[in-house]
């Protein structure tokens, strides 16, 4: 193809976009395109997958039966939301093997907050409120994206997390009613996950580097600054509601704005943690790599199994 | 039926479920495939909801103020009286196939008698029950089939897990003098008469699998009596640990 | 252990949530065989009551248009005006029809 053909078929493609219409795997697309894709739903489907760690770490100890359920329903939910991202990535011809292959050897990211420790039972309500709350922001609008399978995978997603903030809600708002100590749990728990929480949401409009394209692409609907001040102001009544204190002095309602106004938040820990310093960035990784590799002898089993199974059928029939 | 010892023997049913759900509980998030870690999650999540409405049922019985949660978190390690099979560790994936194996077979026999018990939310919690626990059989069936059948490597591994765990087996149709009581009272389901058709179930899919059936005249038990292995004081550490560390707490 | 490692293959999965609809495209999995194909289906996509039955195909075993063809495929039925019932003329008088 020449250079102007090339460049007819992305002014076309661009058009599409435009009009609102979806692409879908096999349609022609520029490879910028292709790799953007694959790069975030793969970034968002390792989240999913690491992101069950944290909380995985407190399934055998919730302290109520209904607790527990919930909390094994929402963990196995993101195994069921990384599934559906590997799934959509894979239609762009690149498989889930090597999608782990990037995870595993550290060079594909993923959301850097999974790398914080889950040291008490309130940071399960801390994590469903604030992170999924984060998520949330981040994920309805990518519900309309431009590329298909992306979409169909966060309809399910934003379909199926509904229930995940109030679950979280629901904990801190049972510990907020109860003891002086489980309040103070509760308190802690915020105080850990506010500021990773709104580093969830990326660096500042100015630090980051994919908007604009990732707009036009409809990868992104608001920037990071906007969808961090959406986070914040939905969240300081909810925490009004709990009686909890954001760790944030100072955070602040501004008449003139009509947003509230907060701190500075620490980049430096965003970056260190992103680049693989946070406090459970090995962990999680190793945790991650062992399952991979301790089931690899199950895998084979089943194929090794399918395969003579297949073939006793060829012989039946002959 | 004097109460407490219905209740005692709904404990023994539920125990099991309990045990092994939280035993399954520990995998989410660490399974072979993503596949296999939301199925087996799933099983882990039947059992649970099993042992809730059993609980619920024995909080009702109880003369007591108790709730479902006291049951499960609020009793010391010698009044649990599940079998030993079903605590026994996630060695590897080998070892915990086998197990679900080895109980779902008993497990599935269980509640299908059990719909026969003259204990209507008994018969209730079993119709429902068994749906799930046909589907778990089958579950674990396959898999000893795909490992048994399947490499060599895996072929040694589950042979390996089936004879370390046959020994628990025997246990499975103990009776404890609350199962005695309730098969008097026509409640309870003889562990006897489904025996025979354990062992015929189970040694068909193993045979299917390539697999050894373990010859074995020594039996280890103890469970139903509250004497667990060493590995269940370490499971009930994991499970009570908020109970223990803020007790009367609601959460 | 086999040396030529082979990975499960990809599955896709058509889920039918109730009697009377047709299976619809839900997703696609891995699974080593055909009956582990059909209970991943089942634990991924129908945990939360979302069907009644369910198709799995392996998805190299479906054959695809190309896009690139979609001019020659599927733009001829555009002008097609005289399969819809709008292209013929009726008096308002006659209803229902």
């Amino acid at each position: 193809m020449s250079e102007q053909e090339v460049k007819n078929l992305e002014e076309i493609f661009e058009q599409k976009i435009a009009r609102d219409e979806k692409i879908e795997p096999k349609d022609w697309m520029p490879e910028k395109y292709r790799k953007t894709h694959i790069r975030q739903m793969s970034q968002h489907a390792h989240s999913e997958i690491i992101g069950m760690l944290p909380e995985g770490n407190w399934i055998t100890r919730a302290p109520s039966l209904r607790r527990k359920v919930a909390l094994l329903a929402k963990v196995q939910d993101e195994a069921g939301h990384g599934l559906y991202l590997y799934s959509a990535c894979e239609t762009l011809g690149i498989s889930r093997e090597e999608l782990y292959e990037q995870l595993h050897t550290g060079k594909a990211k993923y959301s850097s907050i999974f790398n914080y420790p889950t040291v008490t039972w309130a940071d399960m309500g801390a994590i469903g409120w604030l992170v999924d709350g984060a998520a949330i922001i981040n994920q309805v609008p990518l519900c309309s994206t431009s590329f298909g399978p992306y979409a169909r995978a966060m309809v399910r997603v934003c379909k199926e997390e509904s229930f995940h903030q109030r679950q979280g809600y629901e904990i801190m708002l049972t510990l907020c009613r109860g003891s002086e100590e489980q309040k103070q749990m509760a308190q802690d728990a915020l105080n850990r996950w506010w500021w990773p929480s709104l580093m969830m949401l990326g660096p500042t409009d100015d630090a980051s580097t994919h908007t604009e394209q990732s707009m036009k692409w409809k990868l992104k609907r608001k920037t990071n600054d906007e969808l961090r001040q959406q986070f914040i102001d939905q969240t300081i009544p909810q925490a009004d509601i709990l009686g909890l204190t954001i760790p944030d002095k100072d955070l602040k309602w501004n008449e003139e704005t009509g947003h509230y106004d907060f701190g500075e938040i620490n980049w430096d820990e965003f970056w260190q943690v992103v680049k693989g310093h946070g406090p459970c960035n090995k962990e999680r990784l190793q945790t991650r790599v062992d399952a991979w590799e301790n089931g690899a002898w199950v895998r084979d089993a089943a194929m090794a199994y399918s395969e003579k199974k297949a073939a006793k059928k060829v012989q039946k029939a002959s | 039926m004097q109460k407490d010892i219905l209740i005692k023997y709904i404990l023994g049913i539920a125990d099991n479920s309990l045990i092994l759900g939280q035993r399954l509980g520990e995998l989410t998030g660490h399974g072979p495939t993503l596949e296999v870690d939301i199925a087996m999650t799933n099983i882990s999540l039947d059992l649970f909801g099993q042992v809730r409405s059993y609980f619920q049922y024995t909080a009702q019985l109880s003369e007591e103020d108790k709730t479902e949660d006291d049951f499960a978190f609020l009793r010391k390690e010698r009044e649990y009286i599940n079998v030993l099979l079903v605590e026994q560790p996630n060695r590897d994936f080998g070892y915990t196939i086998a197990r679900q194996f080895l109980f779902d077979h008993f497990h599935f026999l269980f509640l299908n008698e059990l719909q026969n018990s003259k204990d209507k939310t008994l018969v209730a919690i079993a119709k429902k029950s068994l749906k799930e626990v046909s589907y778990h059989r089958r579950f674990s069936s396959d898999w000893i089939k795909r490992l048994g059948d399947g490499t060599e490597e895996s072929k040694r591994k589950i042979q390996i897990a089936i004879n370390d765990l046959w020994r628990f087996t025997e246990e499975l149709f103990h009776q404890t003098n609350a199962d005695v009581e309730a098969i008097k009272e026509g409640i309870g389901i003889d562990t006897d008469k489904i025996k025979a058709k354990y062992l015929e179930n189970v040694s068909e899919v193993l045979a299917e699998a390539m697999l050894e059936k373990p010859d074995l005249k020594f039996f280890q038990e103890g469970g139903k009596k509250g004497i667990h292995s060493e590995h269940m004081g370490y499971l009930l550490n994991d499970m009570q640990y908020m109970q223990r560390t803020y007790p009367g707490m609601k959460w | 252990m086999s040396d030529n490692k082979k990975n499960w293959p990809l599955w896709e999965v058509f889920v039918r949530s109730k009697n009377g609809l047709e299976h619809r495209h839900f997703g696609s999995l891995h699974a080593a065989d055909e009956e582990m194909a059909l209970e991943n289906a089942r634990d991924v996509y129908t945990r939360r009551s979302e069907g009644v039955s369910i198709w799995v195909v392996q998805s190299k075993n479906i054959t695809a248009s190309n896009p690139e063809e979609n001019g020659e495929m599927f733009e001829p039925a555009a002008d097609k005006v005289y399969r819809h019932p709008t292209f013929y003329d009726l008096p308002d008088e006659v209803k229902h029809m």
